[in-house]
């Protein structure tokens, strides 16, 4: 599904080599993680991918179905079908949260030849996959984030997945800010969205969201590398003993 | 200071090819409104009140060019149940206008009406503007009043059922309008106006308003998309106790735009709002003068303007607030904003305040920024392409200020107007 090979990233406006060589293969229908400590290059990662401007691609190649991810602007990508769920979603003052994501469907549809969506249509749809992700109607009609949440906001991330149904998800510390509850709340839609045919990148800093959200492979991301993979025992290996040992082992 | 001499010859100049209307109740006004603005004599490029926006045009005895838009669109207010006003070119077009009568206000044309000696107007008509001449000239607003040839007087006895729309067609390239309309709102009576369309190739219009103990009036008004327009033009409010007066407009397109608005709070309590959202594209030029004047206690102002500008067009905002000895428990607001698409574009913003009571709430605040970058982003991850989501963040950006229409249904019709001359670009 996702292909990263040796992919080096520097700052645009500064020599900051952020990410060294990062090498990473999803398959579709897996769920894989990323961990390690801050200022690793977890963030970079996800935003180089959904191609946030401010980073300069050095070397190396990121492609989604045999598609180069890099080439692409970032409506473009979500159109091929990525989705990043944003560690800090962004609040749009006027624009209304119904509004947002017919629009937002709309768009992906058209740009991939399908027909739009009709507003009856969408309204049913949008209001069962809400439900479930206990999002009222208020919160549907409210301006963007405006005014939500931690979790009202983390949860209407994985609405909006819901209602794109991209192929490749990538989730930039969705367990930041979240109370239990909320995190199962989350973990639940995400889990919902889980199929044979879809990609999940999981980046986050603690283990526990993996409790809920549980992965095939974790890898440990150190200074914009990853430096070991394992299976589900890595995370809670990392739980117990901190980054440092880890770091100490492959140094 | 422009010479005076040149200054004196530029508005005789202008003036050459007008004739005051004899006779009637509004001659002594016109004759009073001609000797003042030969004293004060036309804007000049120097002036400071003028110094951010060229009134060259506006002065120029010939009238510039102007092309016809013609627009298969649906005309604004189209489904709203209203009396329709029209003027071609500046001049009132019966056949077009529906029957002027409608219970709760007497609407007569003002070239009709000024055959008579005796009207209600004598006493605003000219009044209001001369007031508003101070302590800022306004010489426009005083060759309108002297050269109006039409405009309609509007007498708001009760509470009419419907808006009055003041519809204008543009059908001559070359046409030169001066409209002045007169406005009283009595006790207690409350009336909506529109106003939109394309007026002339050149436009001054001139309106008094008066609202006495009480009154309410909302004015919502649509300036666009004829993008050669060149127009100046003035409200002059006098607010009694207790009155409303809100006013909003929408402005798009147009090489040069000036909008005055005078507002004076002469009884306690009253209240007054004055909006604006324009988008610029190019060489358009669209400037919102504002001075309110509190002069009685616990009045509320506020002003919401904003502007987006793209391709180097300039946005321009002067708007004061002066509050007069005894005005106490003023509340003052004032807020103007611009979105710069594009590097070239600029805004200019002179915001006042003059305060001379002790126990007043003023503020005002003024920005220039560009789309929000992280929004941008937000928007594209998902799918929507840049020039859609440009188009969601303006059109979010400008409706706080059409959020100023009480009227949700106007509202609408305006919003969804903008939306659709956003996606059409010029």
């Amino acid at each position: 599904m996702l292909e990263i090979k040796n992919l080096h990233v520097k700052l645009e406006e500064e020599e900051k080599q952020i990410l060294k060589g990062v090498d990473l293969m999803i398959e579709a229908g897996k769920v894989h993680a990323i961990m390690g400590p801050n200022g690793s290059g977890k963030s970079t990662l996800s935003y180089v991918l959904s191609g946030r401007g401010g980073y300069e691609v050095t070397e190396g190649s990121a492609t989604m179905e045999g598609v180069d991810l890099l080439e692409l602007e970032p409506e473009e990508r979500a159109a091929a079908g990525l989705f990043l769920a944003f560690q800090y979603p962004v609040e749009i003052p006027g624009v209304g949260n119904m509004t947002f994501l017919r629009t937002a469907v709309n768009a992906q549809r058209k740009a991939r030849g399908q027909e739009e969506m009709s507003a009856a249509e969408f309204l049913k749809v949008v209001r069962e996959r809400a439900k479930s992700l206990k999002i009222d109607a208020d919160m549907l009609k409210r301006p963007v984030n405006v005014g939500f949440s931690g979790g009202e906001k983390k949860r209407n991330e994985i609405l909006q997945m819901a209602m794109l149904e991209p192929k490749m998800c990538i989730l930039d510390e969705t367990d930041s800010g979240l109370d239990v509850d909320a995190m199962k709340l989350v973990a639940d839609g995400v889990n919902a969205l889980r199929d044979i045919g879809r990609g999940f990148l999981v980046i986050t800093h603690y283990q526990r969201l993996l409790d809920h959200i549980q992965p095939d492979v974790v890898h440990i991301m150190a200074d914009g590398r990853i430096v070991k993979s394992g299976g589900p025992e890595l995370a809670l290996e990392v739980e117990h003993n901190g980054y440092a040992d880890i770091l100490s082992e492959v140094a | 200071m422009a010479k005076p001499e040149l200054k004196h010859s530029a508005t005789q100049a202008r003036l050459a090819g007008l004739t005051l209307p004899a006779g009637g109740w509004s001659e002594p006004a016109r004759r009073d409104a001609l000797s003042r603005l030969i004293a004060m004599g036309l804007p000049q490029r120097r002036d400071e009140y003028w110094k951010y926006t060229r009134p060259d045009a506006l002065v120029d005895p010939a009238t510039p060019f102007a092309a016809v838009l013609t627009s298969d669109e649906i005309p604004l207010f189209d489904h709203v149940d209203r009396l329709q006003i029209v003027f071609v070119d500046g001049v009132f077009d019966a056949d077009a206008s529906d029957d002027l009568a409608l219970q709760g206000v007497v609407i007569e044309r003002l070239a009709e009406t000024a055959k008579s000696e005796i009207h209600w107007a004598k006493a605003v008509y000219g009044t209001l503007e001369a007031r508003g001449q101070k302590p800022v000239e306004r010489p426009f607003a005083a060759m309108n009043t002297a050269f109006a040839t039409d405009g309609v007087v509007i007498h708001v006895t009760g509470k009419p059922s419907k808006p009055i729309n003041l519809i204008y067609r543009h059908r001559s390239e070359s046409s030169d309008a001066i409209l002045h309309h007169v406005i009283r709102v009595d006790t207690g009576a409350e009336a909506t106006i529109l106003e939109n369309g394309p007026a002339a190739a050149r436009f001054n219009k001139c309106t008094e308003i008066d609202v006495a103990d009480g009154g309410v009036l909302h004015h919502v008004r649509a300036q666009g998309r004829d993008h050669e327009r060149r127009a100046v033009t003035h409200m002059f409010a006098r607010l009694g106790e207790e009155s409303v007066f809100k006013s909003f407009t929408l402005t798009v397109n147009g090489m040069l735009t000036r909008n005055e608005c005078v507002i004076e709070l002469t009884g306690d309590n009253a209240v007054t709002h004055v909006a604006g959202a324009c988008v610029g594209d190019g060489d358009f030029h669209h400037d919102d003068t504002v001075f309110i004047t509190h002069d009685a206690v616990n009045c509320e102002s506020r002003q919401v303007f904003k502007k987006v500008l793209r391709n180097g067009a300039t946005g321009v905002f002067q708007g004061k607030i002066l509050v007069q000895p005894g005005a106490q428990k003023t509340d003052g607001y004032q807020i103007s904003q611009s979105l710069l698409l594009d590097e070239d574009s600029q805004f200019l913003a002179k915001p006042e305040l003059e305060i001379y009571a002790d126990d007043v709430a003023c503020s005002h605040g003024s920005t220039s920024g560009a789309i929000d970058e992280d929004a941008m982003f937000y928007l594209r991850s998902r799918g929507v392409p840049e020039s859609t989501a440009t188009d969601l963040l303006t059109l979010a950006f400008l409706a706080e200020s059409v959020d100023e229409i009480e009227n949700k249904a106007l509202a609408d019709d305006i919003l969804a107007r903008l939306q659709g001359w956003l996606a059409r670009r010029r």
